[in-house]
């Protein structure tokens, strides 16, 4: 495979975490947590490489990603929106949020839009129930939320979104 | 000297901190800095739709004010005065050591510090007496006299199962060393639930203390903590109170000049329920997938790379600083025979004030619900009450004046859990929630045993059947047949736990499942191939709002007469239902 000669360079911020964990056991979850951290998601190229220069099979740190669920195979879009589904969440409503959602971007869960935009995904519980229900774009939460408040909030992002394609 | 402190929390949702912002600003434009110290802190309590601002020492609580209104507050502190107008509550009585607070109900034991003080700084912990009782376990105390407090003080471990702290010391105390693990679970995975992010967001230091006077009595130098990598501001303030801590020489080589060293390092989950399991944990620490094994061999014996270790959660480790201080007998004295102490419990779902609440054992559901947190939102009627979250159960109406503990929830067939507490009103479906908790225990199953993926999935496609209208009469007893399998032959709790819902909601609302299997209905609508909206036509006076607000328009009439709705075209949005000022909308 042509990817395979591929020679990647790794980021300098990830050789350091690196070389600080390599000799620590059960490092990897950590060290996927940075390329994540650096990256957004897993790259395969970058995992292939971690592997050579750790010593770890691909197939373990492959077994990692699959098992968990906060590590991502796929590139995810450019506004990140999560909608909690906790309990609480779940009791006021949660659901029609991400209907709303999927009507509004025509995404749909664990899925991006077409434009790169948007990616929506399920979280179970960020842990403020008091808010309930909850939803959070790029780490910025929107608490109480109801329905009709959508159309704004994600207009705001989308233009936000075009603007910085363009630039 | 006559210092004060201001204690600030802002809802999520005001990223941009107005009010922090306003007193900061406001204190350096009169040059008062030397007076007043402004602080972040987490949720205080009391309600969520404003700030809550807290000063100290007076103990003054503010709250529904604007920024504008800021600098009104500060002169009347700075005067040693109170501004009325905006105070929620006023309570001089505040004591540093937890005493019980017989005006709210609540005792303060693991959240003693919580909203009282800067949880990044280790001076103030220190101030409020903290790392006193590491002082004490090491030098006026040794390993055996701590155990012998522990077991005094009956406290058990506060993870869910309840099993007796001070047999778990006396275990791995007693296996050989050298090598000996502590390890904080602190992977809080029930949905609705946040009393360890609380903790270690509010007081990191009172969990490190636990861990260390943990690993001083079995004799471990090494301790983890096991976070959920969702709780990003927890995790920067344990790395804050490690290295401070460390700095301090609290932690690192001979602590306080003694021979006892310890470190503690952080790990992070990456969200997988299964992990809260003490099993899946120590695989995951090791780097692996998370795959729970069979115990015994327990992890005292064997645990993290073969050692034996010492696990317990966050507020198990936060209740043993406590206990070292005041000792066994004064803990033993709070709570009901068998479970000591207090116990955290996060309130959510359809209640008028969610939030945290610590309480001694024995306290009842009503006093929670509708004492503390002031009862069911919008005047609805209360339905139940989940404890223990996708591994626990519902508590009906006829258990509100039952004193809660380990026993008297497993008696009625729920448990006390981690302490997420749901509560459910009226317009809750049992078959619905079920459906939402086997959902979540399907898709956060391993896969590893057959019992737990196999059997989960059937009983959720049962579930999923009967809010479609399909059931049949012998749904409930597969349900049974299938759930009683699971719980004799899973490997780990995650599967032996996962029918509980179910069979709990089957024991007290078995009715509303016989009503969605046989009438094909559902009373609250939220199964919506269950439900049907119909216009009574002796009640409506032909307003027309309904017809205005329905979605899809199929609410016709003429005005002053009554309207009906086209059964066909309908989507069950229940838009009609809310709107009506009438009653005239029937939902059935």
């Amino acid at each position: 495979m042509m990817l395979e000669k591929e020679t990647v360079k790794l980021d300098q911020g990830l050789l350091d975490f690196m070389d600080k964990w390599k000799d620590k056991p059960g490092k990897e979850i950590m060290i996927l947590h940075k390329i994540q951290e650096i990256y957004g998601y897993v790259p395969r190229k970058i995992a292939m490489e971690v592997s050579v220069q750790l010593d770890i099979p691909l197939a373990k740190i492959y077994g990692i990603i699959t098992f968990y669920h906060l590590f991502k195979l796929k590139q995810p879009g450019k506004n990140m929106i999560s909608v909690c589904m906790g309990t609480a969440c779940y009791l006021k409503g949660g659901n029609d949020i991400i209907q709303e959602i999927e009507n509004i971007l025509g995404v749909g869960v664990n899925n991006t839009s077409d434009d790169g935009l948007f990616s929506l995904e399920i979280v179970r519980c960020v842990g403020c129930c008091g808010l309930a229900p909850v939803m959070v774009i790029n780490g910025r939460t929107f608490g109480n939320l109801q329905k009709t408040e959508l159309p704004k909030i994600l207009g705001e992002y989308s233009k936000a979104g075009e603007v910085g394609v363009n630039a | 000297m006559n210092k004060q402190y201001i204690f600030v929390w802002e809802p999520e949702t005001q990223k941009e901190r107005p009010i922090y912002n306003t007193l900061v600003k406001i204190i350096n434009e009169k040059s008062l800095t030397e007076r007043f110290e402004v602080i972040r802190s987490p949720f205080i309590g009391f309600t969520t739709d404003g700030p809550i601002v807290r000063i100290m020492p007076e103990n003054v609580i503010y709250t529904r004010f604007k920024p504008e209104d800021v600098e009104a507050i500060i002169d009347a502190h700075l005067k040693w005065k109170r501004l009325d107008k905006f105070i929620l509550s006023y309570d001089n009585k505040h004591l540093p050591i937890p005493e019980k607070d017989t005006t709210s109900k609540q005792f303060k034991i693991v959240l003693r510090n919580i909203g009282y003080m800067d949880p990044e700084s280790i001076d103030e912990y220190i101030m409020r007496g903290g790392y006193k009782a590491l002082e004490k376990a090491i030098f006026d105390l040794n390993p055996d006299k701590i155990i012998t407090e522990m077991k005094a003080s009956g406290v058990r471990g506060r993870g869910g199962a309840g099993f007796p702290a001070g047999l778990k010391w006396e275990l791995t105390k007693k296996e050989p060393g050298p090598q000996k693990y502590v390890i904080c679970n602190a992977d809080e995975g029930d949905p609705g639930a946040y009393m360890d992010r609380s903790v270690l967001e509010g007081d990191p230091h009172s969990v490190i203390e636990g861990m260390m006077i943990g690993g001083y009595t079995i004799g471990a130098d090494q301790g983890y903590i096991y976070i959920r990598a969702e709780y990003p501001l927890a995790i920067e303030r344990l790395e804050k109170a490690i290295a401070a801590a460390k700095e301090k020489g609290l932690l690192g080589r001979n602590i306080l000049g003694s021979d006892f060293s310890f470190e503690i390092e952080l790990r992070w989950g990456a969200g997988a329920f299964v992990c809260g399991e003490e099993t899946a944990l120590i695989a995951s620490i090791e780097g692996k997938r998370g795959n729970p094994r069979p115990r015994p061999p327990f992890p005292s014996v064997s645990g993290l790379w073969g050692k034996p270790t010492f696990i317990n959660n966050v507020e198990t480790w936060a209740n043993v600083p406590v206990i070292i201080e005041k000792g066994g007998a004064w803990f033993s004295s709070i709570g009901t025979e068998k479970s000591k102490g207090t116990k955290v419990f996060a309130v959510t779902g359809k209640v008028t004030n969610p939030g945290l609440v610590e309480v001694p054992m024995g306290t009842t559901i009503r006093e929670i619900v509708f004492d503390i947190c002031g009862g069911i939102q919008h005047n609805k009627k209360f339905k139940a009450v989940q404890t223990g979250g996708p591994s626990g159960g519902v508590i009906p109406e006829k258990y509100l004046d039952m004193p809660i503990d380990y026993e008297s929830l497993q008696s009625i067939g729920s448990i006390m859990g981690s302490g997420g507490m749901i509560v459910m009103d009226e317009d809750d479906c049992m078959v619905d929630v079920n459906k939402f908790y086997l959902q979540f225990s399907v898709d956060e199953s391993c896969g590893k045993c057959s019992p737990c993926r196999i059997g989960g999935k059937q009983i959720l496609q049962l579930l999923e059947k009967i809010t479609k209208g399909s059931g049949e009469k012998e749904d409930i007893e597969k349900i049974r047949s299938i759930s009683l399998a699971m719980q004799k032959a899973s490997l780990c709790a995650l599967g032996q736990t996962t029918p509980n819902p179910v069979i709990s909601a089957l024991q007290y609302f078995e009715d509303e499942y016989v009503m969605h299997i046989e009438d094909k209905k559902c009373l609250t609508g939220k199964c919506r191939d269950l439900v049907e909206y119909v216009i009574i036509t002796d009640k409506c006076i032909g307003c027309g709002l309904c017809a205005v607000r329905c979605p899809v328009k199929c609410i016709t009439g003429e005005k002053r007469k009554p309207y009906l709705i086209d059964q066909k075209a309908c989507i069950k949005c229940g838009e009609c239902y809310n709107v009506c000022k009438f009653s005239a909308v029937k939902r059935g």
